[in-house]
């Protein structure tokens, strides 16, 4: 293992019209947890069903049905926490929170206010080598999706569609630890990450499985490090809610517009109202959701139609004994058992499947090689063409089939780059690709001396030149290597020209 | 009267084995008293076609040797439950024309174990009242009466329509649910017999919730065996409710050995009230003594936070009640409001709401939302639920210290008269509960059982208590104090 010590990142710090500010942001992350069924009820999940498809009767609030609870999505919010190194409570429990809203038909969430499963963690957010930022988690929590309102189908009415009521989400509060608009949406993105290692929520931001509420606020240098002296939240801003942003485009851009808005209200005398606010794109601006007059009490009390959800400490390890090798473990190891960089073992690991087809690829050769044609060769193919890794036309066999002709010196990097481009698109094994199209590189010394002292008699002139300016070695290893057909190995033309051109 | 209506449960099933009598002729002679009894307003729907089918089919199954306990038995449904394509409103305007397309668990063991539905009956609006007159169907009107004053009477509430069905002879036995009391409460307003079992032994699954922690099923019967047989046949676990327990359900039969010699009786010096009716105290003595006459021995016990029960109560119903009566938005089913132009759904909610629940119910809903709100909820909520621990506390002390079952009067009066405590203060009302409550907030079983008449001839009940999941050792108590009293009265017919 190498030790990776990590320096914290630099605040991001905003100018005002009189001072510096420091912005401070925490985020509920709202996680669709991966599962075929709903929180407490056998009502499937899949998206994109024909609406209200997918509804239980106590989806649907019927007179007299009871929530039961579905057991793995409590093992996936367990996996999660273990996965933040969270502590995991053995005894959680469920409360309601109180609202009417056409989607909401029970007329409460079950969620889990006062007794959360999954307690304290962090999650390491790197900011480049050696740069990263730990933030706090304070807790996960397991609680029921609300169904979707259309409003924009009828001028006269609104539709419902209950398919998505009861989905499993998991809320995970961070602490407000993240310094920065970048930082926020790295930490998104290592969240994501993370949840996707462990297979407990698919990330996918465009169907809103995975959703952040973005608190901020503003405070001036000195006054974020009193407050982490005493955790005392009276050295920060009031903070303001951004809700339910689903793009690291967005919330970057979110937070920067609401701190501007907050430098601005403080500098010109005012004060910031506490409140929940939304993200307007098209405008670039934040406005606030609703007034005073109409703020929610929700009314949380405990759900007296489930026991307090008690979980054994076995259960809890043998899930953290199935737990995969995590996105940081990896990482560290890449750079450790193949010598790849801090940037190239951080591409490689971005995603599961990424990280295992660079690992079978790497597998018994030389894993920079290796790491350098997964990602330019691959990776860029893939990316020019929208395709994802699970779609990759390339084998990591093809692949490494390849990197093994290149290592033997049977091709050069050019013709590897032309081969590579035949497997993409016709597929085939490159040796044997390499074999009936007579890609080899001629390694034969004497066949290259020979053309080189072909190419010599016949240019007297350029042999003249060359002994005035050895840089117009260059063109005769170019004639060579046309002469050939590009199999001529570079290094050994090179040799040989500058031989016999006694350079 | 027909004679075969008057029947138990118990005589009904050895004639009904014996070929004595046939399912059938038993439905359809509760049928006919049931059309006969309108002016009682107990039955709110009736389901004669599924009753004859289902006598039908329990028939056959007699014939085939393969009958079940409650095989052929008539009974009424509380409209509190859910039944598959049966009209289920809880007495509310706000479930017009809810038809549910499941069978909640009760009723479906019922009728797994042969029993038929001969329709469904009034009830106060979503189980809340004491005297079944929040009901949208009307008053249920009991079927006793004070001598010859022709004054209606109260058969008592929630489960109003079940206790007058019963002893008006309207079908053997019926379902009843109890939160405060509301079965025990009913039962002893007309003589009947009322069991409250463990919170967790009946699922809830398909009755419609009124204060999810307190709501419990129970039987409403003739006789102590017939709720010993009934209960048999409601109980037993169901992974369908979190909170129904996973255990065996015994044979609470066989637990009735009319033996309970050397059982320790426990008497609650705080259920003592100041102004409690000298005849309730006299009945309450001398149920005291049929159990010692027994051979149980008599003590004197202290359940020392009694006098906060009802407060305690009246905070944490109403909260759940809030939560869980959200639901009747008039989205999705039961009444919508009529909208105006422009009318969003603010006042859909607004509207619907408004015309669809009863003054009863919209009292609770504003205390439960007001002791739940933001900068309240400790003070009233959470100090409830302290409250609550304590009673439950009481009680383990004294069963730990060997008491077997407590005795206490059921109600602090007789049925009180329609419309008599109109213009009272709600809580005038709600100390009708007020030695039944107690039972539900300690999640206890408890069973009503009549014991003698007042003064002006009407029922009064003793009330016991018994030790959580002994339901079985509850009934055989029971059982001995109803051989003891030998009530026999029956309401004189004049509807």
């Amino acid at each position: 293992m190498l030790d990776l010590t990590f320096e914290a990142p630099k605040p991001k710090v905003i100018a005002g019209a009189q001072h510096d500010w420091e912005l401070v942001i925490g985020l509920e992350v709202h996680a669709q947890v991966s599962s075929n069924a709903k929180l407490f009820s056998g009502a499937s999940t899949r998206f994109g069903a024909e609406p209200n498809s997918n509804v239980a009767f106590v989806d649907a609030a019927m007179p007299g049905m009871l929530p039961v609870i579905n057991e793995y999505c409590v093992a996936q919010a367990v996996r999660t926490g273990l996965g933040l190194k969270a502590a995991i409570n053995l005894k959680s429990a469920f409360d309601r929170k109180n609202y009417f809203y056409p989607d909401l038909p029970q007329g409460y969430q079950i969620s889990q206010l006062y007794h959360p499963i999954v307690g304290e963690g962090e999650v390491l957010v790197e900011m480049g080598p050696g740069v990263g930022r730990v933030v706090r988690i304070e807790r996960i929590h397991l609680e029921q999706d609300a169904g979707k309102s259309i409003h924009d189908m009828d001028p006269n009415m609104s539709f419902v569609d209950l398919n998505r009521t009861g989905v499993a989400l998991m809320e995970i509060v961070s602490r407000p630890d993240i310094r920065g608009s970048e930082e926020a949406a790295a930490y998104v993105v290592k969240l994501r990450q993370i949840l996707r290692y462990l297979g407990t929520c698919d990330g996918n931001m465009q169907n809103g499985n995975l959703r952040a509420d973005v608190n901020v606020s503003i405070c001036r240098p000195g006054d974020y490090e009193r407050y982490w002296q005493t955790q005392d939240f009276a050295h920060l801003g009031t903070r303001c809610e951004i809700k339910n942003m689903n793009s690291m485009r967005f919330i970057q851009a979110a937070i920067e517009v609401e701190a501007r808005r907050q430098i601005a209200i403080v500098e010109g005398g005012g004060s910031v109202d506490q409140e929940t606010r939304l993200y307007d794109p098209d405008k670039a601006e934040t406005r606030s959701m609703r007034s005073k007059e109409e703020a929610h009490d929700y009314r949380y009390f405990p759900c007296p139609d489930l026991l307090p959800l008690e979980i054994e400490q076995g259960w809890v390890d043998d899930i953290a004994d199935s737990l995969p090798e995590l996105p940081d473990a990896k990482k560290t190891r890449f750079m450790g058992d193949f010598g790849l960089t801090d940037y190239d073992a951080s591409v490689l690991t971005a995603d599961v499947d990424s990280a295992a087809y660079f690992e079978a690829v790497a597998q018994g050769r030389d894993g920079k090689l290796a790491a350098n044609w997964v990602i330019n060769e691959l990776f860029g193919r893939l990316k020019k063409e929208y395709h994802t890794m699970s779609e990759s036309p390339v084998s990591a066999d093809q692949l490494g089939g390849i990197v093994d002709l290149i290592t033997r010196g049977d091709i050069s990097g050019k013709i590897a780059k032309e081969l590579f481009e035949i497997v993409y698109t016709q597929g085939g094994d490159p040796a044997r690709i390499v074999d009936e199209r007579g890609m080899k590189q001629v390694t034969d010394t004497g066949a290259i001396e020979a053309a080189v002292d072909q190419i010599i008699a016949d240019n007297p002139a350029q042999v003249e030149k060359v002994q005035v300016n050895p840089k117009l070695a260059g063109w005769f290893v170019g004639q060579v290597m046309k002469a050939t057909g590009g199999k001529a190995n570079p290094k050994a033309v090179n040799q040989i020209v500058a031989k016999k051109l006694a350079l | 009267m027909s004679e075969l209506t008057r029947l138990t449960i118990t005589e009904a099933r050895d004639k009904l084995r014996s070929g004595e009598v046939s399912s059938v002729a038993l439905t359809e002679a509760c049928l006919a008293e049931i059309d006969a009894a309108d002016a009682l307003n107990a039955f709110v729907h009736k389901t004669p076609e599924i009753a004859l089918d289902q006598a039908q089919a329990a028939d056959a199954r007699i014939a085939a040797g393969q009958a079940p306990t409650m095989c052929g038995i008539p009974l009424g449904i509380k409209d509190l439950f859910c039944t598959k394509g049966v009209p289920s409103q809880a007495g509310s305007k706000i479930l017009d024309g809810f038809l549910p397309q499941y069978e909640s668990t009760v009723t479906q063991n019922l009728f797994d174990a042969g029993s038929v539905m001969l329709g469904k009956l009034n009830m106060d609006e979503f189980a809340m009242g004491s005297s079944n007159e929040t009901s949208t169907y009307g008053d249920v009107i009991s079927p006793w009466r004070r001598g010859n004053d022709a004054a209606n009477l109260t058969p008592g509430g929630s489960s109003g329509g079940s206790a007058c069905a019963v002893a008006a002879d309207l079908c053997l036995a019926a379902t009843g649910t109890d939160t405060g009391g509301s079965i025990r409460q009913p039962a002893a307003f007309v003589g009947i017999t009322g069991l409250k079992p463990t919170y967790g032994r009946c699922s809830r699954w398909g009755i419609v919730a009124f204060a999810s922690s307190l709501d419990q099923a129970g039987p409403m019967t003739k006789t102590v065996r017939d709720a010993a047989i009934m209960l048999g046949a409601m109980a037993g676990h169901d992974p369908k409710d979190s909170t129904s327990a996973e255990l065996a359900v015994p044979d609470f039969e066989a637990a009735m050995t009319g033996d309970i010699r050397g059982r320790k009786i426990g008497i609650p010096r705080e259920y003592r009230m100041d102004g409690m009716p000298a005849e309730i105290e006299k009945l309450w003595a001398e149920g005291a003594d049929m159990l010692r006459d027994a051979g149980a021995e008599i003590v004197d016990i202290s359940l020392p936070h009694t006098q906060y029960a009802l407060p305690a109560y009246y905070v944490i119903a109403p909260a759940e009640a809030s939560s869980n009566l959200a639901r009747y938005d008039g989205v999705r089913y039961g009444r919508r409001a009529k909208l105006a132009h422009g009318d969003g759904v603010t006042e859909m909610y607004e509207k619907t709401r408004a015309e669809g629940f009863g003054h009863e119910v919209q009292r609770r809903i504003m205390v439960g939302t007001y002791v739940l709100s933001a900068g309240f909820y400790d003070a009233y909520y959470n100090r409830a639920r302290r409250v609550r621990a304590l009673i439950k506390r009481d009680f383990e002390t004294v069963f730990a210290d060997g008491v077997d079952a407590i005795l206490t009067p059921a109600t602090p009066s007789a049925a009180f008269g329609l419309g008599e405590m109109s213009d009272a203060d709600p809580v005038a009302m709600y100390l009708n509960d007020i030695f039944t409550v107690t039972v539900n907030l300690a999640g206890l079983p408890g069973i009503s059982v009549p014991a003698g008449l007042d003064a002006q001839g009407l029922p009064l009940g003793l009330q016991l208590i018994g030790r959580p999941w002994e339901e079985g050792d509850l009934l055989n108590h029971a059982h001995v104090l109803e051989a003891a009293a030998g009530f026999v009265s029956k309401p004189a017919r004049w509807w």
